[in-house]
């Protein structure tokens, strides 16, 4: 029978991915290309643009507002990182067999993350509010002076690093433990055998096991930190409003950056040169600890 | 061998549990405040039952329409991305076609282009549709993911072809196949992208904010960033309204627990 051949399996094959491949091809391959086409353009008050060549990234480079941006981006996603370590701790120990009340404790830890991040970042910046704000009350009981956390430039990147990783550690949390479910008990079994105990099981089974999750991770982490915009949005705004805030040139990054000048300031030309440079950022990023990867990752 | 009873762990594992929890048990008591006992020095930590602040919400934004904004775009994206990445997914599994290894490379190239690169040009085109401030403008563009169709596709892989065969063998077509046999088989995953669709369209900020500008058609995390740098901000009344605006997910969460985390695993322990 004709309609059983190999090319109706392939008109079905492509008219199974049509909808998905059109829609990709629409809202997000050809978007690339334009963005990558802006950024060699100025943009008119009426929308229209004109080719300027490299101008907009000279501009870049010499603009010291993007030099911050980057800045602040690179010791957020820096610092950040330190949740890893954390989220594999708290997995660990809950990993441990017969402990009662992980449900409990996975479902604290997984609160933040499924909570809107806009109300996560409202939620801190009142708990950060220098007057009234309960951490500051906290403080006050032992005699401390706290500072005003979002609004003072000492503090203010920290404040909110200290945000990402409490909102970011159960999600890592889950992969961590799925990870270690996946690791043979024999091994366990065997160094128990050997006489291994749980703090050396710990680092000569778990860790190194563990080790392409905690890849995959830092690749997700570093690409997500680099994007960072919701909780600096909320904790900043945009415009005039936020510029009144004392440590506004220690909290934009990156992609609030792109914000402003994309649908702030109409400036669109500058706005997709500043997202280029972020995607080679992310490239870079990526490339270099794909390469560092042979140091500290073991595949079985 | 006896264990030792591991209380060193739950000690850990309880206070790092209530710094996880804490803020929020403060979000509700300061929603149940007025604005000047919640601004008190030193700080009472009895709420005070002061229910209208949640109703204040509702004068403060439209958030009625928000929040219906907000219910119509998650479902339209999660019915939309588990139709047609399944669709997707599937022919990427388990037909055979010239150009599938090219294309599925084509549909992952856009996983690593970060999303703000395809902004511009998506608020473009949603202006030349005359679209800006419409529920399709917040819909449309997330009907379709790369991520999804990576997500099933490995679910597919995964199940027996022997079913497959032997409905192909009862003269069933690709269709049925997918639609009778496949689809309820993959079940998990469905459930898994779903639930995670679900969370990153609640809580998606970027996209609704640059696309609907009018409060009428925002969704609830752009309604309530936009009352951001106002001063003299009402924080019990905006506590009451995060606390709502975040609750369905969390409520969804709670119910499918389960799924959601499955859903979360899956998306490091695969490659």
């Amino acid at each position: 029978m004709a309609s059983r051949g190999p090319r109706t399996e392939a008109l079905w094959g492509y008219a199974f991915i049509a909808p998905t491949g059109l829609g990709l091809a629409i809202f997000y391959l050809w978007p690339v290309l334009q963005t990558a086409y802006f950024s060699f353009t100025e943009w008119g008050a009426f929308g229209g643009h004109t080719w300027t060549g490299l101008e907009n990234y000279t501009r870049l480079i010499a603009d010291p507002e993007v030099g911050r941006a980057v800045l602040n981006t690179l010791t957020y996603t820096a610092l950040g990182l330190l949740g890893i370590p954390l989220a594999i701790v708290f997995a660990a120990l809950l990993n441990r067999p017969g402990l009662g009340g992980v449900t409990l404790y996975r479902t604290a830890f997984f609160l933040p993350v499924v909570t809107m991040p806009v109300a996560v970042a409202m939620l801190w910046r009142w708990l950060y509010n220098g007057d009234y704000g309960l951490i500051n009350q906290v403080l006050a009981l032992a005699g401390i002076d706290g500072p005003n956390w979002i609004a003072d430039p000492a503090t203010a990147l920290y404040a909110l690093i200290v945000v990402g990783v409490w909102s970011s550690v159960g999600y890592n949390l889950i992969i961590f433990l799925a990870g270690m479910q996946a690791i043979p008990k024999e091994l366990y079994e065997a160094a128990a055998m050997d006489g291994a105990g749980r703090v050396r099981q710990f680092f000569s089974i778990t860790l190194p096991m563990l080790s392409p999750t905690a890849f995959f991770i830092s690749i997700v982490s570093v690409i997500g930190s680099l994007q960072l915009f919701d909780l600096v949005f909320v904790m900043t705004g945009s415009g005039q409003a936020a510029r009144a805030n004392p440590a506004y040139s220690r909290l934009q990054t990156v992609v609030q950056l792109f914000y402003e000048r994309a649908f702030v300031t109409d400036d669109r030309g500058y706005a997709a040169a500043i997202v280029m440079a972020l995607l080679v950022l992310i490239a870079v990023l990526t490339v270099l600890q794909f390469r560092l990867q042979r140091r500290w990752v073991h595949y079985v | 061998m006896s264990e030792r009873r591991p209380l060193g762990v739950h000690a850990v594992l309880i206070i790092s549990s209530l710094l996880m929890v804490a803020p929020f048990a403060w979000q509700i008591i300061t929603s149940l405040k007025t604005l000047s006992s919640a601004t008190a020095v030193p700080p009472t930590f009895l709420p005070e039952g002061r229910w209208d602040n949640y109703a204040k919400v509702f004068d403060l934004l439209p958030f009625g329409e928000q929040f219906l904004n907000t219910v119509l775009m998650a479902a339209g994206r999660v019915a939309g991305q588990v139709l047609f990445c399944s669709m997707a997914a599937y022919a990427f599994a388990r037909l055979r076609f010239p150009g599938r290894n090219l294309l599925f490379g084509l549909f992952l190239s856009v996983l690593m282009v970060p999303p703000q690169l395809f902004v511009i040009p998506q608020y473009q085109i949603m202006s030349a549709l005359g679209w800006l401030n419409s529920l399709q403008a917040i819909i449309v563009p997330g009907l379709f993911s790369a991520f999804g169709v990576f997500l099933l596709r490995q679910f597919f892989l995964g199940l027996p072809r022997e079913i497959e065969e032997a409905a192909r063998l009862d003269g069933a077509g690709p269709w049925r196949i997918y639609w009778s046999i496949m689809l309820p088989l993959a079940r998990p995953g469905l459930v898994a992208l779903a639930v995670l669709t679900l969370l990153w369209a609640w809580n998606d900020l970027f996209w609704p904010l640059v696309v609907n500008t009018d409060p009428e058609k925002m969704t609830l995390s752009a309604g309530l960033a936009s009352l951001q740098g106002q001063y003299q901000t009402d924080y019990p009344v905006l506590m009451a309204g995060s606390l709502i605006a975040s609750l369905p997910v969390i409520a969804v969460f709670v119910f499918l627990q389960r799924q959601f985390i499955q859903g979360i695993a899956h998306t490091g322990t695969k490659g």
